[in-house]
């Protein structure tokens, strides 16, 4: 297959199968949580399990208190990363012509120099947490394999978009073609890895808030 | 007058001065990026060059790229390409008919064997032993086949004869394939589009004449000269695809404003051919220019590349339907296997057996 048909299959029928195996994969993760349930608490509510768990799904996405205790870079750099990933995600025209497509919903785009100036800090961010990661011996002895292959696949779209943005003549198709597969290879790695924390981390967050609520704490 | 003497001659037969000789052969240099010098050489050659035996086939096509060289605005630069070959045989052009064309086409095959140039336009239908498409009783096949033991290069005129083009399109029902996908050991060159730009074809000839071997080309088959760019690359549009300024329907203001076309469907940045700067009509325009997003008709298998007027970046098939219906069998499989856990968990409930004073 010469490049062009790469990108035919890309955005036809590789694109389907990475879509299908990431909501199918993501879809059963959540629900299968959710049904195995919790046993009835039979003590007497002393608060709201709602208002905790709702509290707790939003408070803990906010850069506050305990959370400095895990160090400035990680907090800092976290925060950069997710910010300037969702902002070159869901901001450059060019992705939003792909959800109106896909989707019929369609909203104003950014300019692209703030597109280009959020990739790279994304990319600076996880550059700075991998070698904290490499540095920091308990986190060294905490890291394996799965980590550094989740880092590959989030940093290799950000990449080939940033150089896709850049390129011209046969470049382009070329950089067009890796943009999309690293996309769809990072849809179809989530469901199996800890990136499923997308969808599980603000379950968890809903669980450890609604527990503590009921009992008329805060988590 | 004899059907093969020099170029030169037939031109002052014509009445065309050498200063105008001399600007075409300036102009094809140019056109070619070759340097300088290159335009003398092209005047030398060409000036003495015996005018090669031309056999142009026509197979599974629609007479786009004859109309396309022969409807060119100037008669200038594609009209001289009529004096620099001998059109030994083209359907639509020539005057014979019938068995006295199909001899003309015979006789040229045999006396200039080894050194014609075989054009063709059209794909070959090879399905049911090519029986979808025939001249004078014959498959295209066998008439290719046979036109390309004596030829001393093809040159595949139009994405049908380059890579398939229309013919080739899903489902490809007479199972036409290009020229490069039959014969292997002469050399081809594509000069693809739907149609090609006229400039491209003369200019490719006149290379050949002058240099005695075809131009360098790109890993498609071709010339690296009119195909080594991508529209988007010479686009006046361009900047405003840098600023991300784009046009989202066909009258809003950022069409009126001469926007990018991106969104509403514009091939350019992953096609290759020099519409941009050699454009169309004399030079009038090109399809960006008039408002329309490129097709994207230089490139393999356009035709099933999705819709004209589907971003690039958008996908080309549904994925919504798809989304739902993975949704569902997510969901479907979750309460099966839950009910399977807790059926499980019930049987382990029920098999407990508690330990008595006894067992102690």
């Amino acid at each position: 297959m010469n490049t062009q048909q790469w990108l035919e299959w890309l955005r036809s029928t590789g694109l389907q199968i990475s879509v299908a195996v990431f909501v199918l994969g993501l879809a059963y993760r959540m629900l299968h949580l959710l049904l195995l349930g919790r046993k009835p608490n039979l003590a007497e509510a002393r608060g709201s399990a709602w208002r905790g768990g709702l509290r707790t799904m939003w408070h803990r996405s906010l850069p506050l208190g305990k959370q400095t205790s895990r160090g400035y870079l990680i907090l800092g750099a976290g925060y950069i990363f997710h910010l300037g990933f969702f902002i070159a995600l869901l901001f450059l025209s060019q992705h939003i012509a792909l959800f109106r497509a896909a989707l019929g919903l369609s909203w104003p785009a950014l300019p692209p120099v703030w597109i280009t100036m959020a990739a790279v800090l994304a990319l600076a961010a996880m550059v700075a947490l991998l070698v904290q990661r490499m540095i920091d011996p308990v986190k060294r002895l905490l890291t394996d394999y799965q980590d550094y292959l989740t880092w590959t696949l989030t940093f290799l779209p950000l990449l080939t978009g940033l150089l896709l943005k850049q390129s011209g003549g046969a470049n382009y198709q070329l950089m067009l073609v890796l943009h999309i597969a690293s996309v769809e290879l990072l849809l179809l790695a989530i469901p199996f890895t800890k990136l499923a924390h997308m969808v599980t981390t603000f379950s968890a967050r809903w669980y450890n808030g609604a527990i503590a609520g009921y009992k008329g704490t805060q988590a | 007058m004899n059907e093969h003497d020099t170029l030169g001659d037939r031109l002052a037969q014509q009445g065309i001065s050498r200063r105008a000789f001399l600007k075409f052969c300036a102009a094809l240099a140019t056109m070619m990026a070759l340097p300088p010098g290159a335009a003398q050489a092209f005047a030398e050659t060409l000036a003495k060059a015996k005018r090669p035996s031309v056999i142009w086939l026509s197979f599974q096509e629609c007479t786009g790229c004859t109309e396309s060289l022969t409807r060119s605005h100037t008669p200038t630069l594609e009209n001289l390409i009529f004096d620099m070959i001998s059109l030994d045989y083209h359907h639509t052009l020539q005057a014979a008919s019938g068995f006295g064309a199909e001899k003309s086409r015979e006789d040229a095959m045999k006396e200039f064997y080894g050194k014609y140039l075989l054009l063709v336009d059209g794909s070959i239908p090879l399905k049911d032993d090519g029986i979808y498409s025939t001249i004078a009783g014959r498959t295209n096949l066998d008439l290719l086949q046979k036109a390309a033991k004596g030829a001393a290069a093809i040159i595949a005129v139009g994405s049908c004869a380059s890579f398939g083009g229309l013919p080739n399109a899903k489902p490809n029902p007479t199972g036409a394939v290009a020229v490069s996908d039959i014969i292997k050991d002469k050399p081809i060159i594509n000069i693809s589009g739907c149609p090609p730009i006229p400039a491209v074809i003369t200019g490719v000839l006149a290379h050949y004449l002058t240099f005695c071997e075809l131009p360098a080309l790109d890993e498609l088959g071709r010339p690296t000269a009119f195909y080594g760019e991508t529209i988007h690359d010479r686009c006046y549009r361009r900047p405003f695809y840098e600023q991300g300024k784009f046009a989202k329907t066909f009258d809003d203001e950022g069409a009126r404003n001469g926007w990018c076309l991106f969104e509403l469907g514009c091939k350019g940045p992953t096609t290759h051919n020099a519409c941009a700067t050699t454009k169309w009509n004399g030079g009038t325009s090109f399809p960006i220019e008039s408002g329309h997003g490129c097709l994207g008709c230089s490139e393999p298998h356009f035709w099933d590349a999705g819709s004209f007027y589907t971003p690039l970046s958008a996908p080309s098939a549904s994925v919504s339907t798809v989304a739902i219906g993975a949704a569902a069998a997510g969901a479907a499989a979750a309460v099966a296997i839950s009910a399977l856990d807790r059926a499980k968990k019930r049987r382990a409930q029920q098999g407990h057996e508690k330990l008595t004073v006894k067992d102690l």
